[in-house]
């Protein structure tokens, strides 16, 4: 084979789906993130203040946090095969304590040449709404 | 058509921070990896840092008077804008270099943009913030670009 011709050592196609992972975040595992950046905004811990003040139906899961359970979800299904480089996303629609979110996505675009992949990624609720939709950027391993 | 942004607030394009240096420790990394529920060892360990560690490292550290009542604290680079309740926001990270225990990065944040647009329910105005992280060599590490929209 010629050196031109790299070889993807991970098998990945247009359509590939990563795999889906249930998201139960309680009320520690909030205070304990928003703890970890020093966010003191009520709507996360302050549950009167969130119902009662904001009109929140319940305790507001933090944006970035949606934001990172993508970036884990691409993370893990690449393993040590490939390295993660860009991601975008959006926090469209609220979560809040109680619910129950997957993340997930799919592979929509395979450049055999270089080894990038483009992933489509989201985070659902249990409406099947998308809350946290995303594109990601990985390289694989050539 | 411009009508709710002034000269004087679009003059604040270009603002810039005061650059924010900071040190990676492994007691970060692992309570940043345990509060997200990640699940990768060279994370929850410290060994290195996951994505978006960063989102924690340079969040603001305000003393309490600094807060507001709702417990937010105030952004100085953005200027008071005529809408102040915040809708949904964009991100756009860029991962240029692994980040490890032991490392010191500076970020600096830069307003680049503020426009509005009319939509169906009323107009909504748009800001975007970039961020850029090097290392102590100067090297880009992260970059992030933050769209956030007021109406």
């Amino acid at each position: 084979m010629a050196l031109s011709e790299k070889q993807i050592p991970m098998s990945v196609q247009v359509g590939d789906t990563l795999p889906e992972r249930e998201l139960t975040p309680d009320n520690v595992q909030l205070f304990l993130y928003n703890a970890a950046l020093w966010n003191a905004h009520r709507i996360h811990f302050d549950e009167p203040y969130a119902r009662e003040v904001e009109g929140y139906p319940g305790l507001v899961i933090a944006g970035p946090m949606l934001g990172d359970w993508l970036n884990q979800c691409v993370e893990e299904w690449l393993g040590d095969n490939g390295r993660l480089v860009s991601i975008e996303y959006s926090n469209r629609a609220a979560s809040y304590i109680g619910e129950t979110l997957v993340s997930g996505g799919s592979v929509i675009e395979v450049d055999p040449a270089s080894g990038a992949v483009r992933i489509d990624v989201f985070i659902r609720n249990a409406a099947g709404e998308v809350v946290t939709p995303g594109v990601a950027t990985a390289v694989l391993d050539t | 058509m411009t009508n709710l942004l002034s000269d004087e607030l679009l003059a604040t394009i270009g603002r810039q921070s005061t650059p924010h240096r900071e040190l990676v420790t492994r007691r970060d990394i692992r309570k940043y990896a345990i509060a997200t529920g990640n699940r990768q060892r060279k994370y929850l360990d410290g060994d290195q840092a996951p994505p978006m560690f960063h989102v924690a490292l340079f969040w603001d550290v305000v003393e309490l008077d600094e807060l507001t009542p709702d417990g937010v604290s105030i952004d100085s680079l953005l200027p008071k804008f005529p809408l102040e309740r915040a809708m949904a926001g964009g991100l756009k990270i860029d991962y240029f270099k692994p980040v490890y225990p032991g490392d010191w990065l500076t970020a600096t944040r830069t307003l680049t943009n503020i426009y509005e647009k009319h939509g169906r329910s009323g107009p909504l105005i748009f800001y975007e913030v970039d961020m850029q992280i090097v290392n102590d060599a100067g090297e880009p590490v992260i970059r992030e670009q933050t769209t956030r929209i007021l109406r």
